[in-house]
């Protein structure tokens, strides 16, 4: 080094960090409020934040969760966090352990020194509880983020009513604010029937299980409702919803494979149980390495058996690093996973940080997974018409995905564009939904993807002939929560970034007109 | 998939980024046969990451970027997205002189330019404040979606019969006797007659292999994106330090602010995509469109661009290699890239630019440069930290 810096670039800047913790965890399902009461009993400075109760703006952009607009006001201030901490025990548990547990708190961003950013010191995380940002620095994180659900396109999915089966859980049994009377319930696997149960009991009726394949997922779940007069109908795809301004009304169910009418059913919610999909988001921007395994669910994290990642000091356990069925059913898998990697967080140094478990082989494509994401797929493609649009924020339809169009205000009737399609762009190369995405703007909504971007995965793979496995996991992005412009502007941020911030490199004569420099050479003679 | 070494073109062009494709689209308008090596996927770094701005007035290439944009979409038969005209904003009186540079530029290329005073600027800038000075409004210069106009010039080259080879790595040619023959890549090699290296951050290590290495160095750069607002009358609006758009979707597309340097041979795997940069480029942004505070932000993302000593372009041919045609835009390619692609073009083909002096863009006027010119701008990577920085 000679001395010199480039004031203009990011050395020597410094990124103000409010805060530090020697644990950061993130998310306070099972799996997380387990690592913080272990971490705790272990003697570590551990710091539990968690998004809920979810600020009502974000829930009506569908985020975390699709909510589907079914919360009610009971869900709003202080009265949420009340209720949010009365669902779950232990979060006294944790207070009264020393933890120091921040409610309605999200993370957005994880940053560490490396690469490219080379300015930020050791680990950090981008925080908000939805009035300001700050940073806080972490020795050792445990990103426990949970699930959220496949999204499932079919004319009138757009109505309010239509939601995830997770954020129905979420506003029935964590908020107490699930707004809903009439349910029908799409997918017959342990999600589905755990939920039915559980809206039954609080005095819900469920109309009916819709699932595509041909016998239910959860057999013992589905005869236990059926019992209960519940109809299971199998071999079935929901093809209409029906309704008005305040959602719902009806829906239209049809036999797959048969000339048979559509069924009626009358019902204010159609809740998706059709595959809960790991948060994986806050790992991908991270950096940790990812791939697909079926058999935990699609793309997760690579993790050792204490939940160690592939970044240093980062660890992930719970329903973001796989979801089985066993571990949908019993809560205590996910906090036996959080326990672990707490204890083994205890003592990490990052200089002693194992490589990830190798990639695993790409699954063949009839895994689970696979097979029941593509059948769900295939049944979308089925009942969908041209208005039905798989991206519902950019308003794209399976027709002009399938096409690789343009959206609906730029020129479409140019005969080259239009003889293109997902066929000519195969050809092309690997395919990449991220490059589908920049093309046709399906995922690039305000929803961040949530409610499409596995159901498009699915259907490219389905049109393409590709097996899900090989489709590249399309890349997530900080924030990963919506941030209005204003909140991030509350960064404190040090005046020598602030002095010297410059719209473009700040070359000097950068924007000299290239007829002085002519001049220029002319009279120093210098060019050759 | 490997291809045989009899396999090959007339012309190879290395880089699948806007530059080399724009280049490889005029050669196959002009019968050539062309074959572009791409080590990705097209217009994956920077041609597609960067804010779509074609508002060049310092460069030669001006007016070809001003009269070829507005026929693009014809020319092509994609479209790119393209919208016309440029407002630059200032919020200060030290920022409304900034702006004068370009102003007698613009001018000076020939084309009007107003100056717009508080009351008017905001009247065609619907989202701006209380807070601005004033600004000037370029009739000329605008807009496109990069990743559109990418994809644009990859179909295009196709559709002529061009061809592209993706996810394939260049690792060295065949040299001899002053020319070369041969293309050396992960599918094998190609024969050429000609070659356009374009291959941005890696132009100066690809050149090196041919015993005359271009000087750049790379950088992060990165932007960020908001949810749609309805639509302002003219799209390219920026100011306070801050290049971008409102796209026609709605979104609010802006980046700035300090760069990162980065080793010259980074491993681009290593990159990622989003870092706390993105709250201060918000917080100029909100500044910028106060009646744009609340829209919240959906996405960021870095690019990988590289810089010459003098910022400013090489176009030209390589003195140890004449039938080599090598090209970096020193950080501007996106909006120049119909205009520079037809002058790699004619250069390759008649050894020319026919439509604009491209002397400041010779190679030769980096001869004495020394070595050591990156320590002594200080375009070096921060330090990295200890032994236990993780990923350094």
């Amino acid at each position: 080094m000679t001395g010199v810096l480039d004031v203009k670039s990011t050395a020597g800047k410094r990124l103000l960090v409010r805060e530090h913790t020697e644990l950061l965890i993130v998310g306070a399902g099972p799996a997380g409020l387990s690592a913080a009461l272990e971490a705790a009993r272990l003697g570590m400075q551990v710091v539990l934040v968690d998004e809920h109760p979810v600020d009502p703006g974000l829930m009506g952009l569908d985020i975390p969760f699709h909510f589907g607009q079914r919360m009610s006001g009971a869900h709003r201030g202080n009265a949420a966090i009340v209720k949010l901490a009365e669902s779950d025990p232990r979060l006294a548990e944790a207070f009264e352990a020393g933890v120091d547990v921040r409610l309605g708190v999200a993370v957005w961003g994880l940053f560490a020194h490396g690469l490219g950013q080379r300015w930020i010191e050791g680990r950090v995380a981008g925080l908000s509880d939805g009035h300001n940002v700050w940073f806080m620095r972490f020795d050792k994180a445990i990103l426990a983020c949970g699930r959220r659900d496949l999204g499932l396109a079919f004319p009138g999915w757009e109505l309010p009513g239509v939601m995830g089966v997770t954020a129905a859980d979420a506003l029935l049994r964590r908020y107490d604010a699930f707004n809903a009377r009439k349910c029908a319930i799409v997918g017959s696997g342990v999600e589905a029937t755990t939920f039915a149960k559980a809206a039954l009991q609080a005095g819900r009726d469920v109309v009916a299980l819709i699932e595509v394949a041909e016998a239910p997922l959860d057999h013992e779940g589905c005869t236990q409702l059926a019992e209960q007069g519940v109809p299971i109908l199998t071999g079935s795809m929901i093809a209409r919803a029906m309704g008005g301004a305040t959602g719902v009304e009806r829906i239209q169910c049809i036999k797959l494979g048969t000339e048979a009418a559509s069924t009626e059913l009358e019902c204010d919610t159609v809740v998706l149980a059709v595959g809960a999909v790991p948060a994986i988001d806050l790992l991908d921007v991270a950096g940790a390495r990812i791939a697909f395994v079926a058999e935990q669910g699609g793309y997760v994290p690579l993790t050792d058996a204490e939940g160690r990642t592939s970044v240093p000091m980062l660890f992930a356990v719970g329903d973001c690093v796989g979801i089985t069925a066993a571990k949908t059913r019993d809560p205590a898998i996910a906090a036996s996973e959080g326990a672990r990697a707490a204890a083994a967080a205890a003592v990490a140094v990052a200089d002693h940080w194992p490589p990830p478990p190798d990639k695993k082989e790409p699954a063949a494509s009839d895994d689970e997974v696979s097979k029941t994401r593509m059948r769900w797929a295939a049944a979308v493609m089925t009942v969908a018409d041209t208005e039905t649009h798989v991206c519902q924020c950019e308003q794209v339809s399976i027709a002009d995905l399938l096409g690789v169009q343009p959206p609906r205000y730029l020129r479409r009737n140019q005969p080259a564009m239009q003889a293109r399609d997902i066929t000519t762009l195969a050809r092309d190369g690997t395919l990449n939904q991220d490059q589908v995405k920049r093309l046709t703007r399906a995922g690039m909504g305000t929803c961040q993807g949530r409610r499409c971007r596995e159901q498009i995965g699915a259907i490219l793979a389905l049109a393409t002939n590709t097996p899900l496995s090989a489709i590249p996991l399309p890349s997530y992005r900080a924030p990963v929560r919506p941030l209005p412009l204003s909140v991030l502007a509350t960064l404190e941020e040090e005046s020598a970034l602030t002095e010297n911030w410059h719209g473009w490199f700040g070359i000097e004569g950068q924007w000299v007109p290239y007829w002085e420099l002519a001049k220029e050479s002319d009279q120093t003679g210098s060019a050759t | 998939m490997t291809r045989q070494a009899a396999d090959g073109a007339s012309v190879v062009v290395v880089g699948g980024g806007v530059t080399g494709l724009s280049a490889a689209w005029w050669l196959a308008r002009s019968g050539v046969d062309v074959l572009v090596i791409e080590k990705g996927i097209v217009g994956w770094e920077a041609s597609g990451r960067n804010g779509g701005g074609a508002t060049h007035h310092q460069s030669p290439l001006f007016a070809e970027e001003q009269r070829l944009w507005p026929q693009m979409d014809d020319l092509l038969g994609y479209p790119t997205e393209y919208q016309p005209k440029r407002i630059r904003v200032a919020l200060s009186a030290r920022q409304m002189e900034e702006l004068k540079v370009g102003v007698d530029n613009t001018r000076g290329q020939g084309f009007s330019v107003d100056w717009l005073d508080a009351k008017q600027i905001r009247e065609m800038v619907p989202l701006l404040g209380d807070n601005v000075v004033g600004g000037a409004y370029f009739a000329c210069g605008g807009h496109a979606n990069p990743q559109r106009t990418v994809q644009a010039y990859a179909w295009a080259l196709q559709d002529l019969g061009g061809r592209i080879l993706q996810h394939t790595e260049v690792f060295g040619f065949t040299h001899r006797s002053g020319k070369v023959t041969g293309v050396k890549t992960t599918a094998g090699e190609f024969a050429c007659d000609s070659l356009v290296i374009a291959a941005g951050p890696q132009t100066g290590i690809l050149t090196a292999l041919l015993g005359a290495e271009v000087p750049v160095v790379p950088a992060r750069v990165e932007m960020i994106v908001t949810e749609p607002l309805p639509l302002m009358p003219i799209g390219g609006v920026d100011g306070n330090y801050l290049y971008g758009r409102q796209t026609l979707r709605g979104n609010l597309a802006y980046g700035g602010g300090p760069h990162e340097w980065l080793p010259v041979r980074q491993d681009s795997e290593a990159q990622r995509p989003s870092s706390p940069m993105l709250c201060n480029i918000a917080k100029r942004l909100a500044e910028l469109f106060p009646k744009a505070a609340h829209v919240r932000v959906i996405r960021s993302w870095a690019g990988i661009v590289e810089n010459t000593p003098d910022g400013r372009p090489v176009i030209d041919r390589l003195p140890t290699a004449d039938n080599v045609v090598v090209a970096t835009m020193s950080s501007i390619g996106f909006g120049l890239s119909p205009a520079s692609g037809r002058a790699i073009s004619e250069i390759v083909m008649q050894g020319h630019c026919s439509f604009a002096d491209l002397t400041s863009f010779r190679l030769s006027r980096f001869g004495n440069v020394a070595p050591n010119w990156r320590e002594q701008r200080g375009w070096l990577p921060p330090a990295t930290e200890g032994s236990n920085a993780g990923a350094a």
